[in-house]
């Protein structure tokens, strides 16, 4: 019973904070926003409009109606709903949604893949290094951490091209696929070989974090009494670290990991830029460039929406492990 | 019947030693500030990582500082040289040079000003709302505290970048707009951690004393609160000026930075959108790449050592 | 034979300044049935102790001397059958109070697993025997299934207690047990403990600062100063009438109410106890005794016959060679 209150708790939490952020959306967006979009759609789309037609258009997108409460109901719904209207100039007069579904699956399978082998990489580097303090292999993992915590995503995405890309040639230097289609086993090679450099920068980039949490974490935890207690049991030592050290260890670094995802998802954007890949962040950066609005409207939302879920997902898991999180 | 005392009369009290001379409460504060800050010190100084960090972090500072005089000098990149263009590091261009034959040593050396510049200014920011929000939050509680707690998460949730290219697009680009986008995206993570200091500092006798002399709520925190947490923040500060200067070549290499003060992440930028990389021409890309990561793993040394000496639970570590 | 008998312990941390020698060579033993409490300040190596027995001490830490559990020399035992005489030897009751309890384990189960560890029942089985184990510290069986933060401090203490118990030790070493309860629950559990080792006839060390609490429970009493025992005898007789300096100021610390020697005056002692690397040379108690002669700075006191069934380690006693000492 104490975990549906938990997770109810928490869908409401999240409710709420969805409301906050699309009110500062509907503030830049509309509110604060330069420019007609309007205008700027007639202007990229090269044809030519009638007043009357532009003012049909203006009714249709709902930016004839007073901003109070209007406006602002309709683009709470419509955001939640995934309704972001149509590009302005990247693509003029194509559903914002129809765009970034299409390139969602890319990104998701780069970001999910990456996430979970930095995730897992990272922890378990950082429990062999906590467990082994000073040992060559924690000096060594220590000193990278702090080194790949350092370098900007984008930074190491370049090196690792200019290094096996470049130098030499084992990797394509962008995209998702080769121009030749591939069927079958060989397209999934195909996109492989492209993913690989992108993934592999991403997984990089967020493991140092994840191996210096959990690392620090589960030196806290081996201070403890119930550790010492353990060993007093007469209980053996791997035991002691598993059943004992790790599940108290994990708990911190999963509300890392959890407050890292808004970092992630901006590693995505930059990294899909330096290898070209034809996912969500590309799409997002080309709107950027072209200050088509609804396409970052669309941007803004999804992001903020994935990372609400990411949250929600490591709450679920932290509540799991601690059952002290479960009785409230 | 005569009954005797019980015990002795109280012995009359010791006369108070003499005060070796008359010191002003200020200078006393003053003196006890100092012994504080050399005590750090000689500990800081032990610190093999954060002795490091800090040598890197002058050198950098000395770079930037050159760079000002620099303006009009042979090092100046505004001034186009005939150099070589696309030329690979040599003698008399230790970087290299850029598509316009500019030496990259030059680029790096104004870039590293306006990096610097940006970075620290954005954390002030940074540290400058987090601290308020929270010391406003744990020190007020009950409701106040509710509501911001309840803003802090929202903006700790935030994906930051999506959040700053929404905000570049709506302001604009200029130098002091991204300072100001940065500062307002990254402060959420302080604001939790000064919250937490300050409820465990406000449970102390001393505070409830003051109060009760009539304190107001400002002196209290002022006066008792905030030097307790001087030191934590003090660290935090370190580290949230890495992340900043992190986070403006990110916004830079998007395009946003300010293209009349061409941070390190601008260079990497333009090297990009012009092939840099196709070109093989990599001592373009990677000279800023190199001062970007430098910088911010010696903020990130320090910090970490701060981090060390100021929180007696890692040193026992 | 006795059930714990330890010759000339010396126990020496090794620090970044260098070794730390927080036990200078103790001697004491236990028979069975007997409770032997050990009292001093914090840092006085009583605690030391405790964890020299089972050998819980991290690795560099130079342990020297004799330490007898049911004839074994723990000293010398290989890591395996070290770790099966812990528990069933010997077992350790923590003061329990923040995390001497595995926070995300049902409390059954960290009992249980002593007992499964130790090869001594099925998993089945160990549970019914910890539901046992509880209901003989005075709580409800049914709360094998509770975890620790569900439980008040006095009924952690019992846990701890109830596991200590578990396999069937023939010595428990209390390490400051009571000292993190208030007065009403630490009676309690002074009760508990006294009746479960005279029902069970255990073998008990009992260490505490709180030499008020010591005099209730133990049958002898062993004053530690400094890393070395200074008195020991009859737990009646060293409380009530001292002989070495240090206890007397120990035990006029506790003033009795109506006592009229304490009505202004609290009786302490002034100065710190000292640092273990900088030990006074003597008596290393001479820079604070108020019965200080010259002797004390240059001769080092060994237990001498104090008569009544008492042994101090001071040059005042009786049984002390004569230098010049003034009978009290």
């Amino acid at each position: 019973m104490g975990t549906a209150r938990y997770l109810a708790n928490k869908l409401l939490q999240l409710f709420f904070t969805l409301l906050f952020v699309l009110t500062i959306a509907f503030f830049l967006f509309r509110v604060w926003m330069p420019g007609d979009p309007v205008t700027t759609f007639a202007r990229s789309s090269g044809a030519k409009f009638t007043e009357e037609q532009l003012q049909q258009i203006r009714h249709d997108w709902g930016l004839d109606v007073p901003l109070f409460p209007d406006q602002y109901v309709a683009f709470m719904t419509d955001n939640m709903t995934f309704n972001f209207g149509v590009s302005t100039v990247v693509d003029p007069g194509t559903n914002v949604s129809t765009m970034y579904w299409h390139k969602m699956g890319k990104s998701f399978l780069l970001i999910l893949t990456s996430t979970i082998a930095s995730i897992i990489i990272g922890v378990i580097l950082g429990i062999k290094s906590g467990w082994k303090r000073r040992s060559a292999l924690d000096n060594t993992s220590m000193g990278s951490s702090m080194l790949l915590y350092a370098m900007p995503e984008f930074v190491l995405g370049m090196i690792l091209l200019l290094l096996f890309s470049n130098a030499v040639h084992l990797f394509p230097s962008g995209g998702y696929e080769s121009a030749v289609g591939h069927h079958g086993f060989d397209r999934v090679v195909d996109i492989g070989r492209h993913m690989a450099l992108p993934w592999l920068t991403l997984t990089l980039a967020y493991m140092g974090e994840f191996y210096l949490v959990m690392r620090s974490s589960l030196l806290d935890v081996l201070g403890e009494e119930f550790i010492a207690l353990s060993r007093a049991k007469g209980v053996r030592e791997k035991y002691v670290l598993r059943h004992h050290a790790v599940p108290n260890a994990l708990l911190p670094t999963i509300t890392l990991v959890a407050l890292s995802f808004g970092f992630i998802l901006g590693g995505v954007i930059t990294v899909e830029l330096v290898f070209s890949y034809p996912g969500v962040g590309k799409l997002s950066v080309d709107a950027l460039f072209a200050h088509d609005f609804p396409m970052l409207q669309a941007t803004f939302v999804i992001s903020v929406i994935a990372v609400l879920v990411a949250n929600l997902i490591a709450d679920l898991s932290y509540a799991y492990l601690d059952p002290r999180v479960r009785r409230a | 019947m005569k009954t005797e005392p019980i015990l002795a009369p109280p012995e009359a009290p010791a006369p108070a030693p003499e005060l070796p001379k008359k010191l002003s409460r200020k200078q006393l504060k003053h003196a006890r500030q100092r012994r504080a800050f050399l005590r750090f010190w000689s500990q800081f100084r032990q610190n093999k990582m954060g002795m490091a960090g800090l040598i890197i972090l002058l050198f950098f500072i000395g770079m930037a500082i050159f760079s000002i005089f620099a303006a009009k000098s042979r090092l100046d990149p505004t001034i186009t040289t005939d150099g070589p263009r696309l030329a690979g590091p040599s003698l008399k261009y230790p970087l290299g040079t850029d598509q316009q034959g500019i030496s990259v040593l030059s680029l790096v050396i104004e870039g590293s000003r306006i990096s610097l510049f940006v970075g620290l200014t954005a954390a002030l920011i940074s540290m400058f709302l987090g601290t308020t929000i929270g010391l406003w939050a744990g020190y007020k509680g009950a409701f106040t505290d509710g509501f911001l707690m309840r803003l802090t998460d929202a903006f700790l949730v935030l994906p930051w970048l999506a959040f700053a290219i929404v905000m570049a697009a709506v302001f604009g680009q200029s130098m002091w707009i991204i300072i100001i986008i940065i500062g307002v995206t990254s402060w959420a993570g302080t604001a939790r951690l000064v919250r937490a200091q300050v409820l465990s500092v406000k449970e102390r006798n001393y505070i409830e004393r003051s109060r009760a002399l009539g304190a107001s709520d400002f002196q209290v925190v002022v006066r008792h609160v905030m030097p307790n947490l001087m030191p934590i923040i003090f660290a935090n500060t370190i580290l949230t000026i890495a992340i900043a200067i992190l986070s403006e070549s990110a916004l830079a290499f998007l395009g946003l930075g300010d293209p009349l003060a061409k941070s390190w992440g601008t260079i990497i930028e333009l090297a990009f959108h012009a092939g840099a990389l196709s070109l093989h021409a990599w001592w373009w890309l990677m000279a800023p790449s190199m001062g970007i990561v430098l910088v911010v793993l010696a903020f990130t040394m320090i910090g970490f050592a701060m981090d060390e000496i100021v929180n007696p639970r890692i040193r026992e570590r | 034979m006795s059930v714990l008998s330890v010759e000339d312990l010396r126990v020496t941390y090794s620090t970044k300044g260098g070794g730390v020698p927080a036990v200078r060579g103790v001697n004491f033993a236990i028979e069975k049935g007997e409770v032997l409490g050990l009292a001093g300040e914090s840092g006085c190596g009583k605690s030391t102790i405790a964890g020299a027995i089972l050998r819980l001490h991290a690795g560099q830490t130079k342990i020297e001397g004799s330490i007898m559990l049911d004839g074994q020399d723990v000293l010398a035992l290989s890591p395996g059958k070290l770790r099966a005489v812990r528990w069933t030897g010997a077992s350790i009751v923590f003061q329990g109070a923040l995390h001497a309890l595995n926070p995300v384990q049902k409390i059954g189960a960290q009992i249980a697993e002593a007992i499964v560890v130790h090869g001594m029942a099925t998993e089945k089985e160990a549970m019914v025997r910890a539901g046992a184990l509880l209901e003989q510290v005075g709580l409800p069986p049914r709360r094998i299934d509770d975890y620790p933060h569900e439980l008040s401090g006095g009924q952690k203490q019992r846990v701890m207690i109830a596991m200590a118990l578990a396999c069937s030790p023939s010595l428990i070493i209390a390490d400051e047990p009571t000292t993190a309860l208030d007065v009403m629950v630490q009676a309690q559990v002074l009760q508990l403990l006294r009746s479960l080792q005279h029902d069970l006839g255990l073998a008990m060390l009992f260490i505490t600062h709180d030499l008020s609490v010591l005099v209730e429970v133990s049958d002898r009493l062993a004053i530690m100063y400094a890393g070395k025992i200074v008195e020991e005898g009859n737990a009646d007789r060293v409380f009530h009438s001292p002989q070495h300096p240090y206890t007397k100021a120990l035990a006029d610390a506790f003033p009795s109410i109506g006592d009229q020697r304490f009505r202004h005056k609290p009786a302490g002692l002034g100065g710190d106890p000292p640092d273990p690397q900088h030990i006074p040379s003597g008596c290393p108690f001479h820079p604070r005794c108020a019965r200080k002669i010259d002797a004390c700075e240059s001769v080092v006191p060994e237990l001498w016959d104090a008569g009544a069934e008492r042994r101090a380690a001071c040059v005042h006693v009786s049984g002390a060679p004569s230098l010049g000492a003034v009978p009290a």
